[in-house]
């Protein structure tokens, strides 16, 4: 065993890459429970998002198009979870369910032709200057487009949701969707807009699994990361910035496990396999312990059906 | 309403009557296979399904053969076989190791119906089973591995630790050694056949730490496309994967069913089958096939893999000979003695030289 033999600079531009769909996916739930809506459904958007990008980025050969039908996809089929929950008001928790099962079932179908195919390629962009600092640089600066964008959209959800008006109309209609309609605001056209938003976001993070990540296409290739997802959104304290956090955390010891195996670390294999799960669960509790004691940042009317009240 | 209900209920009921009474066909002889995964898979499945074909092609109208994909292994197994079964199959290919007990429960329910099982190690009077010495064309890739590596170190991207596996670690690892002494081996077990995002990070993780030779004995073509994009070699599992990684493909071992198939599909139908049998077959009965070698072999290794490959074929020359040691130290094999079918059908230790502990 020798720890030297492990590339840390690597292994930190790998743990971002492995993160990237989980930040994506989780963003987008992100939003949606902020206003008011639980939906379980993400593990099926991501992989619908993961199939139709594939297909389209094989078809049309490029893999940003493909990139944008996963997340037109994804928004796609969350509409759906919205009409039935906002138009027909069902349930919400078996909703969500449903859609993941009939997503990962039509996934599957959709996709039957196109296993063992190779995708198009999205190039990695390094930032002038910036890649070619020694270690940093691997690290951080030689991604692709979309790993840049996920950054980004961790710093503009947190700007929207704490620093604009509609940030805070959108969370006022998730703590309590009946003085917000009783303000005047639109409850089912915003909470519309989030589902609608959650699910291209799902599919963006689905799409990257299959175009850049492995990259291929495979029946039930997301393999729980919805439901990882989820989770993140709750341990995060549904903080964009923590969620980011947590993510990477998830994502660096999956890397990390699988280097410790390399060199031939002897440690229990389903130890290790676990430990992803745990030290993010863990971390993600110490934190919300420390500071924000009680302020878990739940919206209030998370889960519950709106009924006008006229 | 009600009414209507039941002749529409009672009419469905005999068109799909009719429908499965004319899938069960008039060909003489029906065989029944099913699959773990899809066919599209270009490994594993891909190759049970060539040899199937090959069935199709060598019997003409007297044959029609059926399959079923996606089958896991579990009860929906029996629920498909006995399906296959009760339609008029008179043999059943089960092509992966979990449908022992589904292979089992059904064969003690049909008698007639001739069952084969792939990799299994139970039998029955009408249950056979089936498998290949992977580990014979793993000598073949582990010595072109040990030849092609410039980093001396060479990574393994294994399944489950169970004996064909460590076999093939084994098999490739003292091959690789004899070819290059200052090789080294960095084995990852990812617990799982497929799953071409676990085996892509295993793979990537391997290249990080120098491998630039990949080994794997999982089923995806996953890792033949990283091994493309990160200019290092890797070798086609199951089936020829060069399509993935037109550089990075030295060359695969592939699983030869075919020959097998039209044999036993020869001998139920002339009534020579026999249940209770195990064949274990390789490269020399062509159920383990070196694929072609790539280019970026130079030309004296590729005749030494040729000679190794015939060496095997012909039985001079056997992948586990002494003088070999287990990974303590202490002795397995004296000089020039093979290893005994027992030993590698149950084999559970690493031999010397390779670090690492298989886990438990």
């Amino acid at each position: 065993m020798d720890l030297s033999e492990i590339n840390f600079a690597v292994l930190v531009a790998s743990l971002i890459v492995a993160s990237t769909p989980l930040v994506l996916a989780a963003l987008g739930e992100l939003i949606v429970e902020k206003s008011g809506v639980l939906n379980l459904g993400v593990e099926g958007m991501m992989i619908i998002g993961a199939v139709t990008g594939f297909i389209v980025g094989v078809e049309t050969g490029s893999a940003y198009i493909g990139m944008m039908a996963a997340a037109m996809a994804g928004a796609l089929l969350s509409l759906l979870f919205a009409f039935i929950i906002l138009i027909m008001q069902a349930n919400q928790v078996a909703s969500g369910l449903a859609l993941t099962i009939f997503g990962l079932g039509i996934a599957a179908l959709m996709g039957h032709p196109y296993t063992g195919i190779k995708s198009p390629q999205i190039s990695t962009i390094s930032i002038p200057i910036l890649s070619e600092i020694p270690v940093l640089g691997t690290m951080f600066f030689q991604h692709d487009l979309i790993v840049y964008l996920s950054l980004i959209s961790v710093l503009v959800i947190w700007y929207f949701l704490n620093r604009m008006r509609a940030g805070l109309i959108l969370r006022s209609v998730g703590e309590d969707h009946d003085v917000a309609h009783s303000l005047g605001y639109r409850v089912v056209t915003i909470r519309f807009l989030a589902i609608t938003f959650g699910g291209a976001m799902a599919g963006v993070g689905g799409g990257y699994l299959s175009l850049v990540r492995v990259p291929q296409w495979t029946e039930g290739m997301t393999a729980g990361a919805g439901w990882i997802a989820l989770a993140l959104v709750v341990f995060s304290g549904w903080r964009p910035f923590r969620l980011l956090i947590g993510a990477y955390i998830f994502g660096g010891i999956t890397i990390l496990q699988l280097n410790l195996q390399a060199i031939g670390v002897n440690i229990n294999i389903a130890l290790l396999s676990m430990a992803p799960y745990l030290a993010t669960i863990l971390a993600l509790v110490v934190i919300s312990m420390s500071r924000f004691r009680g302020n878990r940042g739940a919206p209030g009317c998370l889960g519950r059906s709106f009924v006008k009240i006229t | 309403m009600r009414q209507f209900m039941k002749y529409f209920s009672a009419s469905f009921l005999f068109i799909s009557m009719v429908i499965t009474s004319s899938i069960a066909i008039a060909a003489d002889y029906k065989v029944g296979f099913i699959y773990i995964g899809p066919p599209g898979d270009h490994g594993w499945n891909y190759q049970h399904d060539v040899g199937r074909k090959a069935v199709d092609e060598a019997f003409g109208d007297k044959v029609e053969t059926v399959f079923q994909e996606n089958v896991p292994e579990s009860a929906d197994a029996e629920r498909v076989m006995t399906q296959m079964a009760l339609s008029g199959a008179d043999m059943i290919f089960a092509t992966s190791f979990g449908y022992m007990e589904p292979v089992l429960n059904v064969a003690k329910k049909f008698p007639k119906v001739k069952f084969e099982h792939a990799t299994g190690y139970m039998t029955a009077d009408n249950v056979s089973t089936y498998s290949a010495r992977f580990y014979e064309g793993r000598t073949v890739a582990g010595h072109i591995a040990g030849k092609m590596t410039k980093s001396n170190t060479i990574g393994y991207v294994a399944s489950y630790p169970i004996p064909e596996v460590v076999r093939g670690i084994n098999s490739a690892y003292l091959a690789a050694k004899k070819a290059n002494p200052n090789v080294e081996f960095k084995v990852i077990w990812i617990f799982t056949w497929y799953d071409p995002a676990k085996e892509a990070d295993a793979a990537k993780t391997l290249i990080s730490q120098g491998a630039d030779v990949i080994l794997q004995h999982v089923d995806s073509s996953a890792i033949m496309t990283v091994a493309e994009e990160a200019g290092v070699y890797a070798f086609g599992q199951a089936s020829d994967m060069s399509a993935f990684g037109p550089n990075a493909h030295l060359t695969a071992i592939i699983n030869g069913w075919a020959p097998y198939y039209v044999k036993k599909v020869k001998q139920g139908m002339d009534g020579t089958w026999k249940g209770a049998e195990q064949t274990f077959d390789g490269i020399g009965a062509g159920m383990v096939i070196i694929g072609p070698l790539s280019d970026k072999i130079p030309d004296s290794v590729k005749k030494e893999a040729m000679e190794i490959r015939d060496g095997i074929a012909s039985g001079t020359l056997h992948s586990f000979t002494g003088p070999i040691n287990k990974q303590d130290g202490s002795p397995w094999l004296k000089a020039g003695e093979t290893a005994d079918m027992g030993t590698l059908l149950g084999m559970n230790f690493y031999v010397e030289g390779i670090e690492g502990d298989i886990p438990q």
